[in-house]
């Protein structure tokens, strides 16, 4: 009967660029609660500003974001020090048998896996799974640019977006369409 | 002991030396950080009557007693220094990611002594100092040199604070910028820095900040973060500061054409609500900020096009109604231009509006202005004196960049009656002669006018007081709101915060405890509070300060307003004298605006005063 228990949709920690202010303050509430200290380089959450010439700035935080192909685990020269959850297919890493060679470190497309620079075993985003509340990024963030969701929500998101944008030329009244926003 | 290192560096340009000295709790504790630590700091280590710019003056930057924590808005530091703007105190404000890499490097302080002998960038990784050559960053602006320098190193975590031009050629009202878009704006701390021939300060900060107890600071900063989402700080996130153009429109004290008006006929078009709907593009905060209250404007039409920067209102203002220029695409250009060149846009702006007063009563010619038109509103003029004073050109451009205050003296003529600053500070965008509370601030202050160390608007504009009746219950008023804005500027929390609080002695020594595991209660904060403001007031005395210094420019007296809200308010001498009076007496303070002994005894400030006597004359500081 275990094959009938669907794993769980993929599922990250989502930022939405335009509500992100890049105050950094998921950040520091990530080595707050992973470690106890608040140290940016070892929060497995990271913002990025960039002021790109002659563009609108850019505030953007990313983390781990559960791809299908884990090319993290394919970039591993150690089977069995980064794990996929069955459940949530986020990549755990595995601290015995981690040798801090960090290939996965280039391997992951968005930059999103940080060193203890102590024991150089790499960390990675777990979603906060053993935390009641959830992340704590989504938590602290204070214009609820965070939130923990799955490809399917970002898309819901995206298209009410886009028919609330367009109501008026389809005639449709803004109200009743219920954007989530 | 949490969260403070407890250890300050020392860095002598002269002889790249550095060293870490210990900093006690105890004096951890009477200071807090910020202005507080820097001032203290700074009375140590700088002699008494030593010219701001030259390399005796000291640099001390303290950081604030949360930086890097998830204390909302609290990441920020101050720079402190003799000014060169009023030869007084000099402390100025500023936050994000420069501050938390200077926590993460370990240090509560740095102390800048001494001159490099030639242009030089400091570089503190964690516990080591380089000092490296800075020829190749020469003449660059404040957002390409963090960023060179970035580049040099190769590590985004390296945070670099720097001076452009202005701070390079000594301009007086020269700012420190850091991480693209904050400033140590006012009483000219880039033109010390650029005395010292110190281009940056890059720092790469890389240990672990512990506080005492992190798990209830986290519950608790949850519940201020959903506050600071309310209406305490509603004016802050949209349209931001620059939203008071027209509040300030509507009390008739938004200071027009060098304040010879308090309406400005085009407030609409330059009003913060216009700003939000046409020109800003992307709203940022400081790094540890809830509020976000940044908005990065963006300029529309030629020939401003390609400008981007954000826009508070002081800046808004200055550069805008008070040069009575309108069009908010070349005031964006303006700021940009100021931010680059590393200036302080509110006193560029007073300044530039003096000149133009200059011009309209014919006491500056074209010939005179290098060719320039400067008539009322030409924001052409306005850009190109902002190019020349930032070079010190010839004639107009060395004139201004000395400041309003001495740019005046050297015209003469009676341009000093609308020179408008307080102590050579210039001063900041709400008339004060519609704003009695403020006015006494103003005058008052030590850092010379400024509104964000005596907020006296505030129980004016929100009707708690008549704004316009002089009276002696101001004394006490002035008095607690300083000692209120000396404990934000020392512990650091930005004032944009102020309303999240409910009980703010109570609730933020709270989170101080929280965070640094040392006692701190309410009445301990307020001690802070008067204890910064006194010790910054004792500072001002050794360096020869008179009860004559607290006054204000001529035209507050002499000139009524002519339209709007406050029309036909003036101040008036003897009333402000009064208030003065009054002021002194509610500090405990002798009739000439003198720290009694016991004064200073009871403030902890004894052995301060004692180094202070032992230097300057005997009879200026501590009369029993």
């Amino acid at each position: 009967m275990a094959n009938d228990v669907l794993p769980m949709p993929q599922q990250f920690v989502h930022c939405e660029p335009d509500l992100c202010v890049g105050c950094e303050l998921c950040v520091y509430a990530c080595s707050d609660v992973k470690i106890g200290q608040y140290d940016p380089t070892r929060s497995m959450i990271r913002l990025i500003r960039q002021e790109p010439h002659q563009k609108r700035p850019v505030t953007l935080t990313i983390t781990c974001r559960a791809c299908a192909d884990t090319p993290c685990v394919a970039a591993c020269p150690y089977p069995g020090s980064l794990v996929v959850d069955f459940n949530t297919g986020v990549p755990h890493v595995v601290p015995d048998v981690c040798t801090g060679c960090g290939w996965c470190v280039p391997a992951c497309p968005f930059g999103v896996i940080s060193t203890n620079p102590g024991t150089k075993i790499v960390e990675i985003c777990d979603l906060c799974e053993h935390r009641p509340e959830g992340p704590a990024c989504v938590e602290i963030c204070p214009k609820d640019a965070l939130s923990l969701v799955t490809p399917e929500v970002i898309s819901q998101r995206r298209r009410n977006k886009a028919v609330a944008k367009m109501g008026l030329a389809l005639g449709v009244d803004q109200e009743e369409v219920g954007v989530h926003a | 002991m949490y969260y403070y290192s407890g250890r300050v560096l020392h860095v002598d340009l002269e002889t790249e030396r550095t060293r870490s000295a210990p900093i006690n709790e105890q004096t951890l504790r009477a200071y807090v950080g910020g202005v507080g630590l820097g001032t203290r700091l700074l009375l140590d280590e700088l002699k008494p009557g030593v010219d701001p710019l030259s390399p005796e003056n000291v640099i001390v930057l303290a950081n604030s007693a949360f930086a890097g924590t998830v204390v909302p808005t609290a990441t920020k530091y101050a720079f402190v220094a003799k000014s060169p703007a009023t030869g007084f105190v000099g402390d100025s404000i500023s936050g994000s990611f420069f501050s938390l890499a200077m926590k993460r490097a370990g240090w509560d302080a740095i102390v800048i002594t001494g001159r490099a002998k030639r242009l030089t960038y400091l570089f503190i990784d964690d516990d080591r100092a380089f000092f490296r050559n800075a020829a190749q960053l020469q003449g660059m602006d404040c957002w390409d040199t963090e960023e060179a320098i970035r580049h040099e190193i190769d590590d985004e975590m390296v945070k670099v604070a720097s001076i452009g031009l202005a701070g390079e050629n000594l301009v007086r009202y020269a700012c420190i910028g850091n991480d693209k878009g904050r400033q140590a704006g006012r009483t000219g701390p880039g033109a010390v820095m650029g005395s010292k021939n110190l281009k940056a300060i890059a720092i790469r900060g890389s240990k672990q900040i512990k506080v005492a107890d992190s798990r209830e600071l986290f519950r608790l900063c949850l519940e201020y973060g959903k506050i600071s989402q309310g209406p305490a700080t509603q004016k802050y996130r949209a349209p931001g500061t620059v939203g008071n153009v027209l509040t300030c429109q509507k009390l008739g004290i938004l200071p027009t054409r060098n304040f010879q008006s308090g309406v400005f006929a085009h407030a609409e078009e330059v009003s913060g609500e216009r700003m939000l709907k046409f020109y800003t593009e992307k709203v940022v905060a400081c790094s540890g900020c809830t509020i976000a209250c940044e908005q990065v404007a963006k300029a529309r039409q030629e020939p401003y096009k390609d400008s981007r920067v954000s826009v508070d209102y002081e800046s808004l203002w200055a550069l805008g109604p008070l040069c009575d220029v309108h069009n908010m695409d070349a005031i964006i250009k303006a700021c940009d231009l100021c931010d680059r060149y590393g200036l302080d846009t509110m006193s560029t702006g007073v300044v530039i509006a003096w000149a133009m007063e200059c011009f309209e009563r014919g006491i500056l010619t074209v010939a005179d202005a290098d060719g320039l038109d400067l008539s009322w509103g030409n924001e052409e003029s306005v850009i190109a004196l902002i190019h020349k004073l930032v070079r010190r050109e010839p004639g107009i451009g060395n004139l201004l960049a000395d400041g309003v205050k001495r740019a005046a003296e050297k015209v003469g003529q009676g341009t000093e009656a609308f020179a408008m600053h307080g102590k050579g500070l210039e001063l900041a965008g709400y008339e004060p002669r519609g704003l009695q509370t403020y006015a006494l601030g103003m005058a008052v202050g030590t850092r010379g006018a400024c509104h964000n160390r005596s907020p006296g608007y505030e129980p004016d504009m929100g009707g708690k007081v008549d704004r316009f009746v002089a009276d002696a219950s101001r004394g006490q008023i002035v008095k607690d709101l300083e000692d209120y804005a000396a404990a934000f500027d020392s512990l650091v929390i930005c004032k944009f915060f102020r309303k999240c609080f409910t009980d703010f002695w109570t609730e933020a020594a709270y989170m101080y405890e929280l965070s640094t595991g040392l006692p701190m209660s309410a009445d301990d904060l307020r001690k802070v509070g008067e204890r910064v403001c006194n010790m910054k007031k004792l500072f001002n005395i050794r360096e020869g300060w008179t009860a004559a210094d607290d006054t204000l420019p001529a035209r507050c007296f002499d000139d009524p307003l002519p339209e709007g809200a406050s029309a036909g308010q003036v101040l008036k001498r003897d009333e402000l004298r009064m208030m003065i009076d009054a002021y002194y007496q509610a500090r405990g303070w002798t009739s000439d605006g003198l720290i009694p002994a016991d004064k200073l005894a009871e403030l902890g400030l004894g052995n301060v005063a004692e180094q202070a006597r032992a230097t300057v004359q005997p009879s200026l500081v501590g009369v029993t």
